[in-house]
């Protein structure tokens, strides 16, 4: 994350504006999991509805046709070449968590596949067995200690949460591999990144299909993947957070299902 | 001398009873524990076998079928899973969906076998937790990081069985929960109409 851009400045006044946003909106003090923090629930979900079309209309047929018209080891070269635009951005963060090993691994996996992996078309590390570990702007928040601020479902890029949001925006932005608005051919960050995106939407196409067009409410069920999962990701997992379905005061179990 | 020789026998005794009572419980946990594992191991197995099997989809689904309702414990998962209008419900209500609840996850889960072509699941790790045992394990996809399922298991029901799954932190209940729920909102809380909807979807 070099400081190549004149917006930066922009860009940072842009965040710190929607940080106090983030703020402004004060959590629950006990957060469940079945309950989301979604204030802004009726206007996710139009930004739903929205999404929803794009998919339908454009992102569904382009990924299945990018995955059925690119032979598998092609698809899987420039995955690995997306993935490794995002090894210098990933050091970046881990700097920014403290975390020096992760920082030093991510860039150290990125001087090996960049040279001796074709520019990032292999992935020679991972073989060697140096595994990737991916970071973003929201975790380095969440390490530092901002809370995860209500639910928000982002347009073209899905579910999201206020502290995510400001990462997805932060890394996006300061990213010259991402943005170079002055050299468009220099995006090439961002073009890869697509391509990755069309080929997880093409190789998962039945998965997701079955969220968004199977079920019930879309909305909710996704909302409840991303929530969890995403939490899980900065969280790892811990039994304090398990639902005991035998305890649960809906369901008081033993005396009767058995005794049908 | 007596005295003596009553210390010694009581201090023997109770160290006896004392060992005993130490003793007892460990193996007890330790062997549940080892018993939870072998559960998910056998699930495991069972799992890679129709995976390797490359049977047709409807095929894989059945097979799924048998052994969910072999490993799970379906009634309390159904009931989870209904939320609090399983309180409400009558026996026939809930026997009617439990066996149409059987069928949703057996298809919907099922169908997703497709992708784990080439793929194992490993089980790394057994501990005990509140609700019984948490049983971790590594599924290792071709040409994908690999990515973490945990079952937790209680013998509450009489017999080990697993009562849910997490994939990557997502909690398989939890979500169906969700979902039944939005189906149930759809047919205004009307159960034999959200078991009629059960019984084609997934």
């Amino acid at each position: 994350m070099r400081p190549t851009h004149p917006s930066r400045n922009t860009v940072f006044g842009l965040l710190s504006t929607l940080v106090l946003a983030a703020c402004a909106v004060s959590e629950p003090g006990q957060r469940q999991n079945d309950a989301p923090f979604d204030p802004y629930e009726s206007s996710n979900r139009n930004v739903h509805s929205f999404n929803l079309a794009v998919d339908r209309v454009f992102f569904r047929p382009a990924s299945k046709g990018y995955t059925n018209l690119i032979p598998d080891p092609i698809e899987d070269s420039f995955n690995s070449f997306s993935a490794n635009l995002s090894e210098p951005g990933d050091a970046a963060n881990f700097l920014l968590q403290g975390d020096f090993k992760q920082a030093g691994i991510s860039l150290g996996r990125f001087l090996m596949n960049s040279t001796i992996g074709f520019a990032g078309l292999a992935n020679p590390a991972s073989d060697f067995g140096i595994p990737e570990t991916d970071t973003d702007f929201g975790e380095t928040l969440a390490v530092w200690g901002f809370s995860e601020g209500a639910y928000i479902e982002l347009p073209f890029f899905g579910p999201s949460t206020q502290r995510d949001s400001v990462g997805v925006f932060v890394d996006f932005f300061t990213n010259p591999l991402t943005f170079a608005p002055a050299r468009p051919i220099e995006n090439v960050g961002f073009y890869a990144n697509v391509l990755e995106r069309l080929s997880d939407r093409g190789r998962y196409s039945d998965t997701v299909d079955s969220i968004l067009y199977q079920s019930a409410d879309s909305y909710a069920v996704a909302r409840l993947i991303y929530l969890q999962n995403r939490r899980f990701e900065l969280e790892g997992d811990s039994s304090d957070s398990y639902v005991d379905p035998y305890a649960d005061p809906f369901s008081d179990p033993y005396e009767d299902p058995y005794a049908q | 001398m007596p005295s003596n020789f009553l210390f010694r026998r009581n201090f023997l005794m109770s160290a006896a009873v004392f060992a005993g009572v130490a003793a007892l419980p460990m193996p007890v946990l330790a062997l549940s524990e080892a018993q939870a594992r072998s559960l998910i191991d056998q699930l495991v197995a069972d799992i890679n076998r129709v995976i390797a099997s490359g049977k047709s989809e409807n095929a894989m689904i059945r097979d799924f079928e048998k052994i969910f309702i072999k490993y799970a414990d379906v009634p309390i998962m159904a009931r989870y899973a209904l939320g609090s209008d399983a309180r409400g419900a009558t026996s026939e209500q809930m026997r009617a969906f439990t066996a149409a609840f059987t069928g949703y996850i057996s298809r919907k889960y099922g169908k997703r076998f497709r992708e784990f072509i080439g793929a194992s699941i490993e089980v790394k790790s057994a501990r005990k937790i509140k609700s019984g045992y948490e049983i971790r394990s590594t599924a290792n996809l071709r040409g994908e990081a690999p990515f973490e399922v945990t079952f937790l298991v209680s013998d509450k029901s009489g017999k080990l069985k697993f009562f849910n799954m997490f994939i990557e932190g997502v909690n398989m209940l939890l979500t169906e929960r969700t979902e039944i729920g939005a189906m149930l909102d759809r047919r205004k809380g009307n159960i034999n109409e959200l078991t009629a909807d059960l019984k084609r979807a997934g």
